[in-house]
């Protein structure tokens, strides 16, 4: 096996609709700064660093190089990794193999996004294919409210078993001082919001927020040393197979059973409720919520709305998911699954503040972007 | 480090105005480097893709390859940049000991799109992008601020013209092969003081896959290993204003990585061939320096001492590198394919004959802001 490797240090801005207060190299540096403080480390410490965004968000092309000012990669081995939403995954996967790899000891994964900066979903259309989807692919919402039409006409679920994933994310966020949208709502609150696309409503849906984070990973040598307390990488996994959008199995979601089925079996998993004490989910909408939780084997087809009824995913259940407010509540892209990873980090690192779930040992992050292209990693208090 | 082998190498001939879409220039290149393994994508266990949403004109693009990369089925992951950047990220996943083989992709297109346009978003947004500043007219303020310093002249970067568009002609992958003269490359048309047409590299289409394996995994590959020996890769400032433009110091410290882990202390005696990222003629001057096969501000005199030529002590660029063959971010990788079949004697007419340690480089940026470097032995 490779190098042991932990996290050690996480940091993140102060995530907003709009950060008209820095340029995207300022607001890396923000993270970075944070990052390097949690862990007590300076700049010469880090190794290497790798970064992600989503290149037309921006319009930022070779962002590894212009990054260099706020990355502060200035003589540094630095990488460029993107996988669209699934971007901070692929970010942490990158950092983890750099360590695991035995070449660098101290690496630092940048995710950013100025989204106030962009056309979003005309950005995002762009990835459909030019000539057979991409006039009628109509950004990123479509996809996801098909998923969900389909999936209440097989198995009966309701917009409120949704709308109450949009309450518990939406309200967990309430806790953490870093989330973008902090705003207490109710199941009638989303159920009464605007519809944006059948069945999904405003309230079910994320933002889009301007914001960075930062983590950074360290060897066995290197991570017992900077931190009391590392979030050590028991595995990562990645499934994607996208041609195009039609060719997807939209009732079984191939690529996330195979993630989930990966990370389990790297990690040692066989009982996802019983052995993950905490999980940070990239949900970009609560439909998401409750279709995913399925196909991630927490329960049987069909039989999530019914969990999501009894509590078991809010944070005095028994496998609390999103306890920062997750997707619904701030969404940076290229940064929003670092967050999670951060997030993850923090609990099993006992240091999520108000956020924290008793005694986590073990936390799983995932990521979702381009079309269901899935990442996951389970961190552990104890080493691999 | 754990020894990891390149057992397999494809190649797509560069050439403009391609007419397979990225996904079938991919699997030419994934089919060809599988054939040349001797594998079946069932021994392949992980794939790293290449992409740039400027250069291909779509977001997410690496959906567009990543089914004919092999991504099916098993994990998969995307690099944005050079070619060697994403064999390095590949060499890492490898080492790790999740996978023991790795498939590396890389393509480009610029056919298609306006390249001028798209490297000027490269550029500051508000201070440097309404000056029209571009790779050609940037790598100008570069080509005369390392001329300057150290006396070098238009005549010797020319040689590197004449140098490596001959030698294309031995390479069947190469997009510009040409017999010309110093004289030709110094009447070609001034397109950024001082450099002329003829000192720059074409704009291809094409594609580049290898594949990387463990020791244990190396042992089932038909060809002989190709073992990497040391890597490195560094990134200088971004703004040119905070840059020594006429040194490549980010250079210095990735082959300085490399070299130490190559265990090389002479690099101009120990490497027997190199493939070089000459996007200018100018370029391949300076990365002598860089990469310590000269002095500094010696890069003129070894192109005139014949050194650097076929049958030189060190041939740089038989394939006729950069300068004959662009397609961007395949251009770093392709040195990487083309420093492999000279260590496996499988060079054809461009074989440098008995090589037995190669060098790879890569670079992106404006003016070369970030360099990659291999050391290859066989």
């Amino acid at each position: 096996m490779g190098t042991r490797t932990a996290i050690v240090g996480v940091g993140q801005t102060n995530h907003t609709s709009k950060r008209k207060d820095v340029n995207g190299q300022e607001l890396i540096s923000e993270a970075v700064k944070r990052a390097l403080a949690d862990a007590d480390l300076s700049l010469k410490d880090i190794d290497a660093v790798v970064i992600g965004n989503m290149d037309h968000f921006e319009a930022i092309n070779n962002v590894d190089g212009w990054s260099v000012d706020g990355s502060g990669a200035f003589m540094k081995p630095i990488m460029k990794v993107t996988t669209g939403g699934s971007t901070g995954g692929t970010l942490g996967s990158c950092a983890y193999h750099h360590v695991a790899s035995g070449l660098f000891d101290v690496v630092m994964a940048i995710g950013w996004e100025k989204n106030s900066e962009s056309d979003t979903q005309a950005a995002i259309s762009t990835c459909a294919d030019p000539i057979v989807e991409r006039d009628f692919f109509g950004g990123a919402i479509g996809p996801n409210a098909a998923e969900y039409a389909m999936y209440m006409k097989q198995y009966g679920a309701t917009q409120e078993d949704a709308a109450m994933v949009a309450v518990r994310d939406h309200n967990n966020a309430l806790r953490n001082p870093h989330a973008h949208l902090r705003k207490f709502i109710t199941v009638e609150d989303v159920m009464k919001s605007p519809m944006l696309c059948w069945p999904i409503k405003l309230l079910d849906s994320c933002p889009r927020s301007d914001g960075a984070c930062a983590v950074i990973y360290a060897s066995e040598t290197r991570a017992a040393k900077i931190a009391a307390k590392p979030a050590w990488v028991h595995a990562t996994a990645v499934s994607h197979d996208y041609v195009y959008f039609g060719d997807y199995d939209w009732e079984m979601m191939p690529t996330l059973r195979t993630t989930v089925d990966r990370i389990y079996r790297r990690a040692g998993i066989t009982d996802p409720v019983k052995d993950v004490d905490v999980m940070e989910l990239y949900l970009p909408f609560s439909t998401c919520g409750v279709v995913w939780m399925d196909h991630m084997r927490v329960c049987g087809l069909g039989e999530a709305p019914k969990l999501i009824r009894k509590g078991v995913f809010d944070m005095s259940g028994e496998l609390p998911v999103n306890p920062s407010g997750g997707v619904l509540s701030t969404n940076p892209i290229g940064a929003t699954a670092l967050i999670r990873i951060a997030e993850a980090a923090l609990q099993v690192m006992g240091k999520a503040g108000d956020r924290q779930v008793h005694d986590v040992k073990t936390a799983m992050a995932t990521a979702f972007g381009s079309c269901y292209w899935f990442e996951a990693t389970v961190l552990r208090s104890v080493k691999p | 480090m754990d020894r990891v082998a390149i057992v397999g190498v494809g190649q797509t001939k560069y050439e403009r105005g391609k007419t397979k879409n990225f996904a079938e220039l991919v699997y030419e290149v994934t089919r060809k480097a599988l054939d040349d393994a001797g594998m079946g994508l069932s021994d392949i266990d992980n794939v790293v893709t290449t992409t740039n949403d400027f250069y291909d004109g779509r977001t997410i693009a690496c959906m567009a390859v990543a089914e004919a990369a092999g991504s099916y089925g098993r994990d998969a992951t995307n690099v944005e940049g050079d070619g060697t950047l994403s064999a390095f990220y590949g060499l890492m996943r490898t080492l790790s000991g999740v996978y023991g083989t790795t498939m590396v992709t890389t393509h480009c297109k610029l056919s298609e799109g306006s390249p001028r346009k798209l490297f000027n978003q490269a550029f500051d947004p508000v201070y440097e992008r309404s000056l029209g500043m571009d790779a050609i007219s940037s790598c100008a303020l570069q080509a005369r601020a390392y001329m300057h310093r150290f006396g070098v002249t238009e005549e010797q970067c020319a040689r590197v013209s004449v140098k490596n568009h001959g030698n294309a002609r031995n390479n069947p992958y190469a997009h510009v092969s040409l017999d010309i003269t110093v004289d030709d490359v110094m009447k070609s048309p001034m397109l950024a003081e001082p450099i002329k047409r003829l000192d720059v590299s074409p704009i291809s289409d094409g594609a580049c896959a290898i594949i990387l394996a463990t020791e244990e995994r190396a042992k089932k590959a038909a060809k002989k290993p190709v073992w990497v020996r040391g890597v490195g890769h560094c990134a200088d400032a971004y703004r040119l204003g905070e840059r020594d433009l006429s040194v490549s110091p980010a250079l210095e410290a990735a082959a300085g990585r490399a070299y130490r882990m190559a265990g090389i202390t002479d690099p101009s005696r120990e490497i027997n061939v190199a493939e070089v990222y000459d996007a200018f003629s100018y370029m391949e001057l300076m990365w002598y320096e860089g990469l310590g096969f000269c002095g500094q501000g010696e890069g003129g005199k070894l192109i005139d001492s014949g050194a650097t030529q076929m049958g030189g002590r060190l041939p740089v660029n038989p394939s006729g590198g950069v300068l004959s063959a662009h397609s961007v971010q395949v251009a770093g990788l392709a040195r990487i394919a083309e420093a492999a079949l000279q260590l496996r004697g499988e060079a054809e007419k461009r074989q440098v004959p008995g090589a037995k340690v190669s060098l790879a480089h890569g670079a992106g940026g404006i003016c070369a802001q970030t360099h990659c470097v291999w050391v290859l032995s066989n």
